[in-house]
Formats: C-alpha cells, sequence, structure tokens
C-alpha cells in the first residue's frame, strides 16, 4: 500500500463496498499532467518572459461510478484540470488514459467520442447558456454533433423526458434562459451535459452560485442521476463541505498540485498535509455545541505566484512545519504511514475538525 | 414615533448591552417600469454596543437592502423607503435632512462591502482613499491623513504598510483589499459597523483570517457589528444573536446557539437540513422545495407557505391561522425567541 497505488484505498475500506458498487473498474487516469500558459511580453513582438504553470505535476484516477471531489482555493489550478480533462485545453505534457487509450494522442474520430462521453457542467449558469436558444435547443444541440445518440425523429420527446428528469417542467422547451432562476438554468446545463449519454461528467463549481436551499435540490439531483445512469463525477469546489457530502475519494490541490488524497474518511477524519489541515480548520462550523473546539490554524500570507513558485514543496513559504529539505526536495505524493498518499516530508494525521457529537 | 427609554442612553460611551442602532418597521420597495418590488417589508431590529448580530438570509431576502438603507446609499430612485424610522444616537436620521443624515453617519456608522475590489476607487491610491475619512470628517491635511493611513493599514496587518500606502488597489490581493476596506470603515471609530457578505469571495483560509481581523477590532473599540450573510457556519462562529430573513421580512430572531439548536421557524429548520457540514458525512440533503419567492409578487399569507410541508390551509388550519390567508406576525414563542410562523410551537415540539 506504499506505492500509492490507487485502487488499495478502495480495497481497503469497507465502506465503498456497502455504497452498491460504487468503484468499478478504471475510467479514466490522469498521468503527471502538466499545464503551462506562457506570460508574454510586447504587443506586435510577443516574447516569452515566463510560464504560470497551472497545473504541474497531477496524478489522478477516477473508477466508474465514483466521484473524486477536487477541492482547492482559487488559483491552485482545479479549473484548468477540468478543462484539460474535457479536451478544451491541450496539456504542456503528460497523458490522459481513458478506457486505455491517451487522449492527447487521439484522432478526431477518437476525440469526437470522447468528447462525447465526458461532458462537463460550469459554474456561472447565467453565462453557460446562450441567451438566444431555447432551452430545447440548448439541450438537443449536442444531437447536431453526434447525431447517432438520438433518433432525429423522437428528438422533441427525448428533449422533454430530459427535462422532465432533472425536475423542470417538459413544456418549457420553448423558453429561452432568462425565464429560468439560477437553479433552474444549472438543470437546464445538467439536462444538457446528460442528452450526449456521457460515462464521466465534469462538475466544475456546481453549485457555488446557488442559494442554499436551492444547491441542496442540485446535489441531490446529482446524487440521483449517479445512481439511474451508472456515472462518474468529477466534482471540483472549494466548498469542503460539499465535496465531502458528495465524494468517494478526496484530492485536495494547492498551487497546481494535488497535496493530498484519500477517501473522504481519511481525508477530513485525519488529515496528514499541513495545507489540509489548515484549510479544513478555516471552514467555519454549524453546530453550536462544537464551537470553539476545532484546532484553530490560521496560516500566514498569501498564495505565491504559480508564476514562481517556491523551490521544493510548493507550500513551504507557509507551512509552519517546514525544514531545509523542504526547499530543496519536492515531496512526492505517496502514503508516509498515514493510510493515504500525502505530499509532506513530515505528514502527519492530525484530526482538525471535531467529531460530530450527534 | 418616540423612543426615549432606548435613544437616551446612547452616548458615545455606550454600555455593553445598551442599544445603539434600532431599526423599527423598515419598509422599502422598489417601484420599477414592470411594477412595484417590495423589498423590505417591516423589518425591525436593535443593535447592541458590542454585539455582532447576523441577519441571515438568501438572495432576494432583502437583507442587503435594510443594510443598505441604514446607510443612506439606497439608489433612490428607484428604491423607496415607505415608511419605518431608523434610530441612531438618539435621532431618527429618516427624520433628518440629507445633510445631517450625513454627518451622523459619516463617522457613527461604516459598512463594507462582499466586493472589495470594485469598493475601492482603482486610480487613487489606498493610503489616499483611507485618508480621505480624516480629511472629509476630521479636517486633517494631506500629510495627517496619510500618517493615519499607515497606522490604520497597520492595525488591520496589513504587511510593510508604510511602503504600501502609496500601492494601488489592483496591487493587493483579495483578502488585503478586504483589509483595506475594513480600514477605512474603522477609522473613525464608528459605533455601528455594516459587513455586507464581506468573506463571501475570499477562500476558506483567508475568510478565516478577515474573520478573525473584525472579531478582534470588535472587542478593542466595542462597535456593534452587523454580519450579513448567507453562510451559516459564519453565523453560528461569529455572531451573538441572529434574525433570519425571508421575502424581506424577519421570519426567527434568537441567540444563535438557540437558533441553530432547535429551529422555531419551517424556513429556519429547512436551510439547516440543506447544508452538508464538514465535521460529518450525514445522509442525504433534505431541501426545502421550489423556489425563493418573485418580491414582485410575494404570495399571501405566510410568505413562505408555498415552500412548507407544515402548512396549514382552509379547514385543517385554526381559527385565524390559515397559512395562505393570514400572515403570522414576529412573535415571542419561548423565552428569548421571536418566530414569523402560526405553528412554531410544533416547529419547536414544545
Amino acid at each position: 500500500m506504499s506505492d500509492a497505488s490507487y485502487g488499495s484505498i478502495a480495497a481497503s475500506n469497507g465502506r465503498e463496498a456497502d455504497r452498491g458498487g460504487r468503484g468499478g473498474e478504471t475510467l479514466l487516469e490522469i498521468r503527471d499532467l502538466k499545464k503551462y500558459f506562457p506570460l508574454t511580453q510586447g504587443i506586435l513582438f510577443k516574447r516569452t518572459i515566463g510560464q504560470v504553470r497551472a497545473v504541474d505535476g497531477v496524478n489522478l484516477s477516477m473508477r466508474r461510478g465514483e466521484t473524486v471531489g477536487l477541492v482547492g482555493e482559487s488559483g491552485c489550478g482545479k479549473s484548468t484540470v477540468s478543462k484539460l480533462l474535457v479536451a478544451l485545453e491541450k496539456p504542456t505534457s503528460g497523458s490522459i488514459v481513458y478506457k486505455g487509450r491517451d487522449v492527447t494522442t487521439m484522432n478526431s474520430r477518437q476525440l469526437k467520442e470522447y468528447r462525447r462521453e465526458v461532458q462537463i457542467i460550469f459554474q456561472d449558469p447565467y453565462a453557460s447558456l446562450n441567451p438566444r436558444m431555447t432551452v430545447g435547443d440548448i439541450v438537443a444541440e449536442g444531437w447536431a454533433v453526434h447525431a447517432d445518440v438520438a433518433p432525429r425523429k423522437g428528438r422533441l420527446q427525448r428533449t422533454q423526458e430530459l427535462l422532465d428528469r432533472v425536475g423542470l417542467n417538459p413544456d418549457y422547451v420553448n423558453r429561452y434562459p432568462h425565464q429560468f432562476s439560477g437553479g433552474q438554468r444549472q438543470r437546464i446545463g445538467i439536462a444538457r451535459a446528460l442528452a450526449l449519454r456521457p460515462e464521466i461528467i465534469v462538475c466544475d463549481e456546481p453549485v457555488s452560485a446557488l442559494d442554499v436551499s436551492v444547491q441542496a435540490q442540485v446535489v441531490n439531483l446529482l446524487e440521483d442521476l449517479q445512481d439511474e445512469f451508472g456515472l462518474s463525477y468529477l466534482f471540483i469546489a472549494h466548498d469542503l463541505s460539499v465535496v465531502r457530502h458528495i465524494s468517494d475519494r478526496v484530492a485536495v490541490m494547492y498551487l497546481g498540485s494535488i497535496v493530498e488524497e484519500g477517501t473522504d474518511q481519511q481525508v477530513y477524519a485525519s488529515p496528514s498535509h499541513p495545507y489540509t489541515q489548515a484549510l479544513l480548520s478555516s471552514v467555519p462550523l454549524h453546530e453550536p455545541a462544537l464551537r470553539g473546539q476545532k484546532d484553530r490554524i490560521l496560516l500566514q500570507g498569501d498564495v505565491p505566484s504559480p508564476a514562481d513558485p517556491p523551490s521544493g514543496c510548493r507550500f513551504r513559504t507557509r507551512c509552519w512545519k517546514a525544514q531545509d529539505i523542504c526547499a530543496t526536495e519536492a515531496p512526492a505524493l505517496v502514503d508516509r504511514g498515514q493510510g493515504h498518499p500525502s505530499a509532506c516530508h513530515f505528514a502527519e494525521a492530525r484530526e482538525v475538525v471535531p467529531v460530530d457529537a450527534e | 414615533m418616540t423612543r426615549p427609554e432606548l435613544s437616551e442612553h446612547a452616548s458615545p460611551a455606550a454600555l455593553p448591552g445598551t442599544p445603539v442602532l434600532e431599526v423599527d418597521d423598515l419598509h422599502v420597495e422598489f417601484r420599477t417600469r414592470s411594477g412595484v418590488v417590495n423589498a423590505v417589508n417591516g423589518v425591525s431590529y436593535s443593535l447592541a454596543a458590542g454585539e455582532t448580530l447576523a441577519i441571515l438570509g438568501e438572495s432576494g431576502s432583502g437583507k442587503s437592502v435594510s443594510a443598505q438603507a441604514i446607510m443612506g446609499i439606497l439608489d433612490t430612485p428607484p428604491a423607496v423607503i415607505t415608511g419605518g424610522g431608523i434610530w441612531f444616537e438618539g435621532r431618527d436620521l429618516l427624520q433628518q435632512p440629507a445633510e445631517e443624515q450625513r454627518k451622523v453617519r459619516g463617522p457613527g456608522i461604516s459598512m463594507i462591502f462582499q466586493d472589495a475590489l470594485s469598493s475601492l476607487n482603482p486610480v487613487y491610491s489606498v493610503g489616499y482613499q483611507i485618508g480621505e475619512m480624516f480629511r472629509a470628517h476630521r479636517g486633517m491635511s494631506k500629510k495627517d491623513a496619510k500618517a493615519r493611513a499607515v497606522e490604520l493599514m497597520d492595525r488591520v496587518r496589513i504587511p510593510a504598510a508604510k511602503s504600501r500606502v502609496n500601492d494601488y488597489p489592483h496591487q493587493f490581493s483579495g483578502g488585503m483589499r478586504q483589509r483595506v476596506m475594513i480600514a477605512m470603515a474603522i477609522a473613525l471609530d464608528p459605533r455601528v459597523l455594516i459587513a455586507d457578505e464581506p468573506t463571501t469571495a475570499l477562500d476558506v483560509t483567508v475568510q478565516a483570517q478577515v474573520m478573525d481581523l473584525l472579531k478582534e477590532l470588535q472587542r478593542d473599540t466595542g462597535m456593534g457589528l452587523i454580519l450579513i450573510t448567507h453562510d451559516l457556519g459564519v453565523v453560528n462562529e461569529v455572531a451573538d444573536n441572529v434574525a433570519v430573513m425571508y421575502a424581506g421580512r424577519i421570519v426567527e430572531r434568537g441567540t444563535v446557539d438557540d437558533v441553530f439548536s432547535d429551529p422555531a421557524h419551517p424556513y429556519t429548520d429547512g436551510l439547516m437540513g440543506s447544508v452538508p457540514q464538514v465535521e460529518a458525512k450525514g445522509g442525504r440533503l433534505q431541501p426545502i422545495v421550489g423556489q425563493p419567492p418573485n418580491l414582485a409578487a410575494i404570495p399571501s399569507g405566510c410568505p413562505f407557505h408555498p415552500r412548507c410541508a407544515r402548512r396549514r390551509l382552509g379547514a385543517a388550519a385554526a381559527p385565524g391561522k390559515d397559512c395562505a390567508a393570514d400572515v403570522p406576525p414576529l412573535r415571542l414563542v419561548v423565552p428569548g425567541r421571536e418566530a414569523a410562523c402560526h405553528y412554531s410551537e410544533e416547529v419547536l415540539g414544545v
């Protein structure tokens, strides 16, 4: 178990089996994925003066039917990972292996099929729907490219079924996005993603823009759809509570790389990377009885620029455990005796969030 | 309209527990071309020195509009304050001429906003903007004002304040910009600070830093803090009392401990069930059905009744307590707790 093989995590965790076969064969594997954006200067003659290392060596795997949560603060590269996954951006290096085939070397026919099977839901339900298209056209648009998914004849009926499935009135097919509330628009986005019968849906902050009472409706809908269609989710969010709720496994990202990974229980109940500990300790708790009981770790300073990341461990500039080795040697994401992989030379499990008394 | 019993005590050295600000039956509406939007429909609350009062609500609940009315920064038109009073330092602000209101509010009540970048002027240095408080209200010279700005930046823990005082807002990170806003807000030692979603745009680690700073400044100065937020966790961690708003009304009010442990209004109860918690994975979420109401067409009776699982209509309702017909008043349900629900006792199980 020390070689951080992702399969071993699930095998060692009895709860996985209880969740109705969640975590089947590996569907997608990201290996040492990197995405650097060039920094240029000059207007006519652009010179590259540096690089923003948005994603810098990410490894992650997804199994059929499971939800992988990816958490991190703004600028950590989690949204770039989502864009790379749905092939909206080309990686600088590394590979995304889907069903045994590398996405970066796929030909256009294979890539078209991949794009059908890996769909995305965006954060902003106002910006991600075309205001000039009716809801019916938005949901059905994917079939213009992937005509074989839905026969031309029954498309209207299929669209209405999809709207009904996501909790919208099927009679609304001819309405426009502005006639819907934020929560309803997010449902339209979900229906659009479902239309192409995907295997994986990348959910990039799908509930962050919604009010709490509506947020819960959408989270429940996503869970129901997963059970019904056997979907796998990559659930990207900055809200640690929502991620814990929905995810089977959680990966914590900081400045372009994953610093800790494990089941939700491993990461939340016994975090071993200092950043994960600080992050969890910052989340306000909802129980009056637990107030003041948690470990308070206040981080100093801000996240360093990804254009000029610190040497060695990325987190060392804000870490209270940092020593000389942290500046010279980047810690690998491996199990250091705490039962799940952690990218810290001094990884040590620590209970930060008090266990609910109830 | 007189409230001498509360206002007389509002001297500058108010003791903790004395009300410094009283909002009384405030009504605000927006007159738009497509109709009248009733944003605030009879909101009353009072804030004591040193108290932190959280106003909890979703978008469109009227929590920000009521705060803007206190600050006098509503866009009028379309907004119109149609009734009520805002009592501060013994006077109803709404009855004063505009110039007088400015003189009272400027040093007495200040506000910080969610989006610090758009609240700061991009073409002036932060030192100039913080110093403006001293120039406008204290008649200080530019030089003295800047020196005070440096002190304030130190106080809100902006590192290397002296060398950063001439920097512009875009040169600061989100958390630092919010600190600049806080520095401006506390410059004249206000009695009341209104924080409108101060940490919503910030990452959790920065949010924790900013909330810590606000609490510390409050301890030092004894100012009253009105915290407007939709985040249940933030309310639990920093507030003493909470008022829950829905459709422009306060539907429940009490201490945070009481309200969070045992909600008396079905809406509050629903909010608690909607939010996953970080301390446990928990079971399936129990969302509130339906959508928040359209403020141009607020449902009759209890505005929450179309989404409420406990509603009682027609023959099922007690006399005068038909949820679709009779507006429930905000009433004392158990000692220390008010709720605007006909059947709060059932929700509480008392």
